[in-house]
């Protein structure tokens, strides 16, 4: 096994995918000649050239559209949003057409593309740089979402993210780049829809995804000192969702708390509730509990950002008083 | 005022040839027209009526490799490009023969195999999605030439800068034709556009222009010609814009009671399906025959209208089909 960062993992799937298939191209601001913004690409444009790896103006509509467009007529763009953020500015393509030309042309044309690019809080960017945007797209059937949290899984999942024929909007935690984690070297994809248990545990499940995954496991850590054992459900794809193995924990443990990056109203931790809530209500001994951002825009003050993020106290915190 | 009389009998049967293809748009939408006010068709039907010779002439300057992107106006640039009515008037009744199944409608024909690659509903957005297309053709090394239809109110979104600055820095292989009919829905373009030329625009980017009057057919195929022929050797996009006017309102919705019935008078002096007629009869061809042609041409729509009358809804399993693609 390799110690790769999560960055590397990323790297080295996109590499080896364009390697094999001659259809991938990697576009987005400076992804070449600047190596990326956040470094992902890094080396890429000289292995693959400018006609692969492609710098653009900044004009996400636009470079978004062009990867659509491609991707009708049999190209496998990876398009990369330099933040989530500023990929609000190509949500009409996202949704309006990535999403869609499959379903309104019956089935004519398939969407083979990748969004991919980093999301969540980094270290006091403030409001516009601070957000999670997982649940926004999570809404829209038609895009798959894929929020991997691990080296191993990011190298895994963006693979299957490549190879799918329907457009991936894939979520790398911006906090996560440079976080480090075994690789196994041959090479490996993780199915799109497939959660993992990543931690076993038997009086309460904790049903996460991406960075939010450290909070729950720093705090599954603290409790376990406590004498309290958490089941960390890592979704990873969160559509497709792994239904069962989320209710498969929570028929073992009776009690659920989902823990996420993105503000509370209308978010995705809210359709967890509701279908455990629906698909194993015979089996919870206490409402279905979420752990969240805080319902505001992020500051910049540091001792607001800390408040304002999810965190391991927070979660320990809500576990205990379930318990109780 | 009729210029340009066909010369020899090559130029004849070329025109005639135009001419039956805009009176096959003309009589579908004239049957689509008369479904929607019976209920047969449901949403929006935005008809082209008016502006057939862009589409006719624009489309007859491609090849079979070349691709089409049009708009929700979409139905005279498909039959343009041969689609058979049949599946074009079933779609219209959202029926599962449809050419998208019937999940499509007015706005979204789309025909992968002749290189149709839809009719997109949002203004503007698809613009982008053409260079993407044009794109792919540089990238694979063919030597396709994508071109794209929209309004000159699409030309105020950001889609249209965008596209068009990414198409010109990249020299892709698309010509971009406004079909500038002057009315944005019930915004007429000087309301509309700082610079009521939208063709002017391409200074902006350094890409070649043209600007036509769009009631002749064969000048609007060679025009666009020498702007396709422009992207096929690799010397990237042009801007054309083609003048024109539609007769109906925006959608089968809307009376059109910004305009005056003399501007709509006016416009209709030009119909550029009189003109192909009148052009035809100077060079020779007689009214009967003429005359036999439009009622082959009804006898056509009739059929398509029946087939989308009897055929069937898409059967409800479709409802979940289709949303992510089938794996192979
Ligand atoms: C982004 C967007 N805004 C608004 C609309 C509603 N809408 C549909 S067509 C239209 C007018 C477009 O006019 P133009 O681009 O000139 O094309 P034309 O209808 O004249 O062919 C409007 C406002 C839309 N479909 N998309």
């Amino acid at each position: 096994m390799a110690i790769l960062t999560y960055r590397e993992a990323l790297n080295r799937a996109m590499t080896e995918e364009m390697e094999k298939d001659p259809s991938i191209y990697l576009m987005g601001e400076e992804v070449g000649h600047y190596q990326g913004a956040y470094k992902v690409s890094q080396g890429m444009l000289d292995k693959f050239g400018e006609e692969r790896v492609i710098d653009t103006p900044i004009s996400e509509n636009g470079f978004a559209g062009i990867g659509v467009g491609s991707a009708m007529v049999g190209l496998r763009p990876i398009i990369e949003f330099m933040t989530w953020n500023f990929s609000l500015v190509a949500i009409d393509q996202i949704i309006n057409s990535a999403a869609k030309m499959n379903y309104m042309s019956g089935g004519q044309f398939p969407m083979p593309i990748v969004f991919r690019g980093a999301g969540g809080a980094g270290g006091r960017l403030g409001a516009q740089h601070s957000q999670a945007f997982e649940s926004w797209y999570a809404h829209c059937p038609g895009l798959k979402v894929v929020c991997p949290a691990t080296p191993k899984d990011a190298y895994g999942l963006l693979k299957s993210s490549i190879r799918d024929n329907n457009p991936t909007i894939f979520i790398e935690s911006e906090v996560l780049y440079g976080s480090k984690g075994e690789v196994p070297e041959q090479e490996y994809t993780i199915p799109l829809g497939l959660g993992e248990i990543k931690r076993k545990g038997t009086d309460i499940t904790l049903v996460t995804w991406s960075r939010a995954l450290g909070f729950a496991e720093e705090a599954a850590a603290i409790l376990e000192k406590e004498g309290i054992s958490v089941e960390i459900v890592d979704l990873r794809s969160l559509r497709p969702l792994d239904e069962n193995l989320i209710y498969e924990s929570v028929k073992k443990t009776n009690r659920a708390v989902v823990v996420e990056e993105g503000w509370p109203v209308a978010g995705f931790g809210a359709q967890i509730a509701y279908l455990i809530q629906k698909n194993a209500f015979a089996y919870l001994d206490h409402p279905v509990e979420r752990v969240t951002q805080m319902d505001v825009p992020m500051s910049y003050a540091a001792n607001l950002e800390r408040m304002s993020l999810p965190n391991a106290t927070r979660v320990a915190d809500t576990i205990r008083e379930m318990l109780q | 005022m009729v210029s340009s009389i066909p010369k020899d009998s090559q130029s004849v049967s070329e025109l005639k040839e135009f001419y039956r293809q805009m009176v096959l748009i003309r009589k579908f939408e004239e049957a689509a027209a008369k479904a929607y006010s019976v209920g047969k068709i449901g949403g929006f039907l935005h008809l082209y009526i008016g502006q057939e010779a862009v589409g006719v002439g624009s489309i007859a300057a491609l090849t079979p490799k070349d691709y089409i992107v049009s708009t929700y106006r979409d139905h005279g640039h498909a039959l343009a490009r041969g689609l058979n009515p049949k599946p074009l008037m079933a779609e219209l009744f959202g029926k599962g023969t449809g050419i998208s199944k019937g999940n499509g409608g007015s706005m979204h024909f789309f025909d992968r195999n002749a290189h149709f690659m839809g009719g997109h509903g949002i203004v503007g957005g698809h613009i982008s999605l053409a260079a993407g297309i044009a794109f792919a053709s540089k990238f694979k090394k063919e030597d396709s030439v994508t071109i794209c239809f929209f309004g000159e109110g699409a030309a105020n979104i950001g889609s249209f800068h965008e596209g068009l600055n990414l198409a010109a820095i990249w020299k892709l292989p698309v010509v971009f034709i406004c079909e500038n009919n002057h009315y944005a829905m019930g915004t007429p373009e000087y309301r509309a556009l700082a610079v009521k030329d939208v063709s002017v625009r391409a200074y902006a980017y350094d890409m070649a222009r043209d600007h036509i009057e769009g009631d002749e057919v064969r000048k609007v195929r060679d025009h666009v010609q020498v702007a396709v022929e422009r992207a096929r050797r690799g010397e990237g996009p042009t801007l054309i814009e083609v003048s024109t006017y539609r007769f109906r309102g925006h959608s089968m919705s809307d009376p059109a009671k910004y305009r005056t019935k003399e501007e709509l008078e006016a416009y209709k002096k030009k119909d550029p399906l009189m003109r192909a007629r009148q052009e035809l009869e100077l060079g020779g061809i007689k009214t009967e025959e003429l005359d036999k042609m439009d009622l082959e041409i009804q006898n056509q729509i009739d059929e398509a209208y029946q087939f989308a009358e009897t055929s069937p809804e898409p059967p409800l399993s479709q409802l979940h089909k289709y949303v992510y693609a089938e794996d192979k």
